[in-house]
């Protein structure tokens, strides 16, 4: 039953990297690819809970893992949000295919 | 038998409301979509026993898309979803992408023949973690201090909205043409 549980988790975790890496790929809007990428790292937080839980629950690198993971999502927020207020102060710009010259 | 049903239906939960993130037409809709899907996920880290990390998720992403709302509000087109549109750019390959990390993640899951589990879960999980970053993961901890420090830095650089040069000009030997002098004697 505990594998079990583990897999059903993990198959959840899965589908929210999917669908994030989706969002992030697809949307034109700064603020949703963000979204995207905070999708990703959800699913990242969901699996290290259940390696956690349901592998090794007697050793804390599971936990130290989303407790990165956490830390992780913030500072995408924060340089992300930065970011944009940057670009849009500049140029007025809230689309990421506007901003396609930064590409280099 | 019981945590796998509340699970399977909190995960349901969480991947439903994440897939709503890129359906919805409101800006504001979807970031409250993407804060249920993390209350999903945080109330089923509570259910594995970590009280202290399934709290911080929730209380953290509560704040977090407050946050991303105003910034919705005041930064995008179409906040409220009055005018249906869509804003993708290469729909059908991101969907190719989402759908093998998806199906080649969960072959994984599937396939791999997972450990026994070693023993049970500690009495207070929150104690462990903190007696670990505190003793062997001190070295995680330096590094997360040092990258929120820089993060603040940085974030603060780009969104403050005018610059050392934007007072000085190219000149910085020069004084400012600030209204209020700075210093002392005024």
């Amino acid at each position: 039953m505990t594998e079990l549980t583990l897999q059903v988790v993990l198959t959840v975790a899965a589908a929210l990297v999917g669908t994030g890496l989706f969002g992030a790929l697809s949307q034109q809007s700064i603020v949703m690819v963000m979204m995207g990428l905070e999708l990703v790292v959800n699913g990242v937080i969901l699996a290290a809970g259940a390696a956690w839980a349901y592998l090794t629950p007697q050793l804390p690198g599971a936990q130290v893992l989303v407790l990165v993971a956490t830390v992780v999502m913030a500072v995408e927020m924060a340089m992300g949000f930065s970011v944009a207020l940057a670009i849009y102060r500049a140029r007025q710009v809230d689309t990421v295919d506007a901003a396609e010259d930064l590409a280099g | 038998m019981t945590e796998l049903l509340v699970l399977a239906v909190l995960g349901a939960a969480a991947v439903c409301t994440g897939v709503l993130v890129f359906v919805v037409d409101s800006m504001a809709r979807a970031t409250f979509s993407l804060l249920a899907s993390f209350l999903a996920t945080g109330v089923a880290l509570l259910l594995m026993d970590l009280a202290y990390l399934g709290l911080l998720t929730i209380l953290m992403m509560t704040i977090e898309m407050a946050i991303m709302a105003v910034f919705m509000i005041m930064l995008m087109m179409n906040p409220a979803g009055l005018m249906p549109m869509t804003m993708v750019h290469n729909t059908r390959g991101s969907v190719v992408v989402g759908v093998v990390a998806f199906v080649v993640l969960t072959v994984g899951v599937w396939t791999v023949d997972w450990p026994d589990r070693p023993g049970p879960r500690p009495a207070d999980a929150t104690a462990q973690v903190g007696e670990a970053i505190m003793g062997d993961y001190m070295l995680v901890m330096i590094v997360v201090g040092v990258v929120l420090l820089a993060t603040m830095v940085a974030g603060i650089a780009l969104a403050t909205h005018r610059g050392r040069y934007d007072r000085f000009g190219p000149d910085l030997d020069r004084d400012p043409d600030d209204p209020v002098r700075g210093g002392l004697p005024r």
